[in-house]
């Protein structure tokens, strides 16, 4: 087996002319859990878009378990988007049995189980829940798998602090050990103690990659603390208005 | 018993501290076996990784064997049990001593009066 499950080198996104990420290197092993952090507009979503394959990269090379973006990889893939891509009719259940027949590593009754615990009744129809259970069902559909790579885009975002630590629990209690999750946000005192690894976006190039203690050993401060440092001297930068 | 984990300093650290202070209280008795990782993990909401390496330390400072079949079990070595617990107590006292300097008593001065208050 390969030991890096992602590989990034020069990966470069542009949309027509506007440079999304710029040269990525970015090399990630098994068993993590890492932290994408960056300002809006910083590429975070670019980048996960591409490790999904929902994108295609512009310029420079990419691999996830040592194979190209492709089937293969997408079956070792479970990725949570940043936005809801539900119809509104259906029930969790009927996620439930379109992800068995769609993904072989999706486990039915951890689903179910995981509802339980987050409070949900997967029979209620998507119409009647509220934005935040349906983001817990989204998040029940993503940690079911027994994947390689988990790709959260914002999955504590719409949340409220409570259910956020909740949530946080929830993904730590059931990733599969010897996969990775990668989580983008914008929170990061929330997410911090969760994470081995920090990686900082700004405007499509990675600033850092560290480990958690090896910052605060380093730093004398929380990572929350070293990116407020790092992003506040240019309030205007990357931000989407 | 809360896990109080504080900004400034590497995560497990504090973790390896607490575990100790665990240990050392009774609240995982001698000869007992701890936890797996990733309950403890999962009850402090850190990582499982960060956990795994404050244990290590715990079993570098022989309060913890590693046992292939139990998991982790808490030294029963009363030496080593005071020892760690004489350096806890150690520390608080010069918290102490330093903080009755910062109001300007000398370490003679700071004892006398502690002396005074146990009477």
């Amino acid at each position: 087996m390969n030991e890096l499950l992602i590989e990034c080198r020069g990966l470069s996104k542009a949309y027509g002319r506007k440079i999304a990420l710029d040269g990525v290197d970015l090399s990630v092993g098994r068993g993590r859990i890492v932290g994408l952090l960056g300002p809006n507009g910083s590429g975070k979503t670019t980048l996960i878009k591409l490790l999904c394959g929902l994108l295609q990269p512009t310029y420079g090379e990419l691999a996830v378990n040592g194979m190209k973006i492709g089937p293969d990889t997408k079956a070792a893939v479970s990725y949570l988007p940043d936005r809801m891509y539900f119809s509104n009719w259906m029930k969790a259940t009927d996620l439930f049995d379109l992800f068995r027949d769609f993904y072989r590593d999706f486990d039915y009754d951890k689903a179910l189980a995981m509802c339980k615990s987050l409070g949900v009744e997967p029979r209620d129809k998507l119409k009647s829940m509220s934005k935040g259970t349906k983001e817990k069902v989204q998040l029940v559909l993503v940690m079911a798998r027994k994947a390689q790579l988990y790709l959260l885009d914002e999955p504590i975002a719409g949340v409220d602090p409570a259910a956020r630590d909740f949530i946080l629990r929830t993904i730590l209690t059931n990733y599969n050990e010897e996969g990775t999750v990668l989580i983008s946000t914008h929170l990061i005192a929330d997410i911090e103690k969760v994470l081995d690894e920090a990686v900082f976006l700004k405007n499509g190039r990675i600033m850092l990659h560290e480990t958690i203690d090896d910052i605060r050993e380093k730093e004398g401060k929380s990572v929350d603390a070293l990116f407020r440092e790092v992003f506040r001297a240019q309030p205007m930068e990357g931000g989407e208005f | 018993m809360e896990w109080k984990l504080t900004d400034d300093r590497p995560i497990w650290l504090q973790l390896a501290e607490q575990m100790t202070r665990r240990i050392i209280t009774g609240v995982y008795p001698p000869g007992s076996r701890l936890p797996p990782v990733r309950e403890l993990a999962g009850e402090a909401g850190v990582n499982p990784n960060t956990m795994q390496r404050a244990l290590a330390q715990l079993e570098q400072d022989g309060l913890t064997k590693a046992d292939r079949t139990a998991g982790r079990l808490v030294t029963q070595d009363t030496g080593v049990l005071d020892a760690v617990r004489r350096t806890s107590a150690r520390e608080i006292i010069n918290q102490y001593f330093d903080a009755m300097a910062e109001l300007g008593y000398t370490r003679s001065q700071a004892g006398a009066l502690l002396e005074e208050d146990m009477e």
